[in-house]
């Protein structure tokens, strides 16, 4: 049981426990924190996965823009609208029932791989590095140089439709 | 050289319980004379006008938006501009279309007013 | 003796090490306890500085208003921030009625443990620092989102108008001034082909990257300026607005810690501005004279060149926010996306097509045409950009209709002579 193991059943745990408590709060800006901690479980992922790259930007662009987003959303709504009802609805049972049946299920089916989830990604070549080797990826024509400008036109396209339906139709 | 991230991840454990000690200290030190009227929400001295919950106007959320769109293109072009001094000279130019694609769409946003202060 | 001038933290991490193995603790146990001692130590520094800065701000702000600033504890009022600091520890902790307890206690937690963050990646000299990360930049505007959120966190917690209004327009801000600085960020990574900060310094070895792009500098420094919430983008504290904003129902040591991290935040944002733009370390390039070379480049110089950089654009900033009056929220938005954010990433544009055509010339002889024409093609842009707003100012003051007072006070004037 090494340091990696440790800090990655530590994250998971985190990200469950985050997870669940997002969707059982009953106060919503108590959901929109503990998304941000679920998110924060996954940037630590990424650094188990050497993706220090992805971590940041995963902090940067998800708990700094789309979370703070999740709660001025949820500031939309008034102090005093929490959830007073219970929980659960009347068939719990059944849906306990199905969801012990599908973790059985996947259970069974990720163990036929055998052995193939017990080891740790291979280490990434010795001289490469990563971030500069994303840059070349990025722009060059035998890579991925048009879902780079396409991605951009997404964006235009997102921010276009934002537009539209947010202003005032006069 | 050891993994930097293990700093990291230790100076993050260790920083977030250092403010906690003044806290705690304050906590242990302080008087606790808890009083109807000094836990009540400050107005200026007066007493609240309705309760504590403002029109949450929707600019905030245009501006959250559009700032949002803006960040997930900065941070492709963080890549792009690593590599620049090792790529050939066409890569400049396919991350000056890529930033002004997005420059057109805040010309749309600022057309269409949307970043006005209404 | 050698490894103490030029490498001292190597020098006792070493000694600490034969030491715990030789008492028989593994390896890699020992290796995490030295660091965090030495994590412990980075953080007592910046909170000793932060101490000072107390002091230092102060000091500063009574001399720009004509008076004279603490001088009754300590020489010089030296000492004031120790009874500042008691004073809050022993004032009562007072919890609004209503107000969300886990989510009040945690938001100045988080507020100066993200700035607390922030000094894991500083490097102080070529061998002083505390991570060397391969994404340092990125890991500054990580910090300045949790910081973000400790803000909204404080605003709604509190169970205020003013504190919630506050909130919000302070993050409105705060996020829109990040695009500018995000683009302007940018700019140290074209030239210096790097995104880790101690990189970054020693490509500035040659000619600071100030010299190489003194708009980008400009930019970096009001988006900073933005960033902190300090004067004249300081919404949050409209004392003649808002009072105090969200900091309203923060007592004792919690409004303490808000307002030691502001103000450590924006000496680390002084740093970061010498550390990206000026240089870091260098000190103004007295190493590169024969003989001192030695004494320069030891990482004692190196640390007091770039806490001394730190300290005098703290200072500017400082000048800035008791000069101009505040900007209200509107204007500050137009500024931001109007002119700001464009302008940015213009000056990014250029500056990555005059960088790529020239930079065959910078490490030869030649190198006066890099520098040159890296600088020429910012003032370039500066001055397209003062042109355009001149125009547009004209425009704006040929619209505006003629004040009628003013029309009765041209007409006896036409008559006396």
């Amino acid at each position: 049981m090494d340091a990696t193991q440790v800090i990655f059943i530590v994250s998971a745990a985190l990200i469950v426990v985050s997870a669940l408590m997002v969707v059982t709060s009953r106060n919503l800006v108590h959901a929109a924190l503990w998304l941000i901690s679920a998110l924060f479980g996954v940037a630590i992922l990424y650094v188990l996965l050497e993706a220090g790259f992805l971590a940041v930007v995963q902090v940067v662009v998800y708990i700094g823009a789309i979370a703070i987003m999740f709660i001025f959303a949820v500031m939309l709504t008034r102090r005093d609208m929490l959830d007073k009802g219970p929980q659960v609805n009347a068939s719990w049972p059944v849906a306990l029932g199905l969801c012990l049946l599908t973790f059985v299920g996947l259970g069974f089916l990720l163990s036929r791989f055998g052995d193939k989830f017990s080891h740790l990604p291979g280490a990434l070549p010795p001289n490469l590095d990563p971030l500069l080797a994303l840059g070349n990826a990025l722009v060059s024509p035998q890579a991925f140089v048009l879902p780079f400008e396409v991605a951009s036109v997404l964006l235009l396209a997102a921010l276009v439709g934002a537009v539209y339906v947010a202003r005032n139709h006069k | 050289m050891q993994n930097p991230w293990l700093y990291i991840g230790l100076f993050l454990v260790v920083g977030a319980i250092i403010p906690v000690v003044p806290i705690v200290f304050s906590a242990l030190i302080s008087p606790k004379k808890p009083n109807k009227i000094k836990q009540s929400t400050y107005e200026c001295g007066m007493e609240t006008v309705g309760d504590s919950w403002v029109q949450f106007r929707a600019d905030y959320y245009i501006f959250a938006l559009v700032f949002l769109v803006f960040d997930v293109e900065t941070v492709f072009l963080f890549p792009w501009a690593l590599s620049l001094k090792a790529l050939p000279i066409f890569a400049v130019f396919e991350g000056v279309l890529f930033i002004m694609i997005l420059i057109v769409g805040l010309v749309y946003t600022w057309r269409k007013g949307m970043l006005e202060w209404a | 003796m050698d490894l103490f001038l030029t490498d001292p933290i190597k020098m006792v991490y070493d000694w600490l090490m034969q030491l715990l193995t030789g008492w028989g603790l593994p390896g890699a146990v020992a290796n995490v306890l030295l660091i965090l001692v030495g994590i412990v130590v980075l953080i007592i520094v910046a909170m000793t500085i932060d101490i000072m800065l107390v002091w230092l701000e102060r000091k500063v702000v009574a001399r720009f208003q004509g008076r004279l600033g603490p001088n009754r504890v300590g020489l010089f009022g030296l000492l004031q921030p120790i009874p500042d600091i008691i004073k809050l520890i022993i004032k009562e902790d007072i919890t609004p009625t209503g107000a969300d307890k886990v989510v009040f206690n945690m938001a100045p937690i988080l507020s100066l443990a993200s700035v607390i963050f922030l000094w894991a990646v500083i490097p102080l000299a070529a061998t002083v620092y505390g991570a060397d990360l391969n994404v340092g930049l990125l890991y500054l505007v990580a910090a300045g989102a949790l910081g973000t959120l400790s803000i909204i966190m404080a605003g709604w917690a509190s169970n205020n108008k003013y504190a919630v209004l506050g909130a919000y327009r302070q993050v409105a801000t705060m996020l829109s001034f990040e695009i500018p600085m995000i683009a302007a960020l940018l700019i140290p990574t074209i030239l210096a082909s790097s995104l880790s900060l101690k990189t970054i310094t020693t490509a500035q070895g040659g000619v600071w990257f100030f010299w190489l792009s003194p708009l980008g500098a400009l930019i970096f420094l009001v988006a900073a300026i933005a960033e902190l919430g300090r004067s004249p983008f300081d919404l949050n504290e409209g004392e003649s607005e808002i009072v105090s904003g969200y900091h309203i129902e923060y007592t004792g040591m919690k409004f303490g810690l808000f307002f030691a991290g502001e103000l450590l935040h924006a000496f680390t944002f002084g740093a970061f501005i010498g550390i990206l733009f000026f240089g870091g370390w260098s000190f103004f390039g007295i190493e590169r004279i024969p003989g001192l070379g030695w004494m320069a480049s030891s990482p004692y110089f190196g640390a007091v060149a770039v806490l001394l950089k730190g300290v005098f654009f703290y200072w500017v900033i400082m000048w800035i926010k008791y000069t101009v009056p505040r900007i209200r929220i509107d204007h500050m938005l137009a500024f931001n996306w109007k002119f700001l954010t464009p302008l940015s990433f213009v000056l990014l544009m250029v500056t990555a097509m005059v960088n790529r055509l020239l930079q065959d010339f910078a490490n030869t002889p030649q190198w006066p045409i890099y520098v040159g024409g890296m600088f020429l093609s910012n003032i370039l842009i500066g001055w397209i950009t003062i042109e355009i707003l001149r125009v547009y100012g004209r425009k704006q003051k040929a619209k505006e209709p003629v004040h009628p007072a003013a029309k009765s006070v041209a007409a006896p004037s036409a008559g006396h002579h």
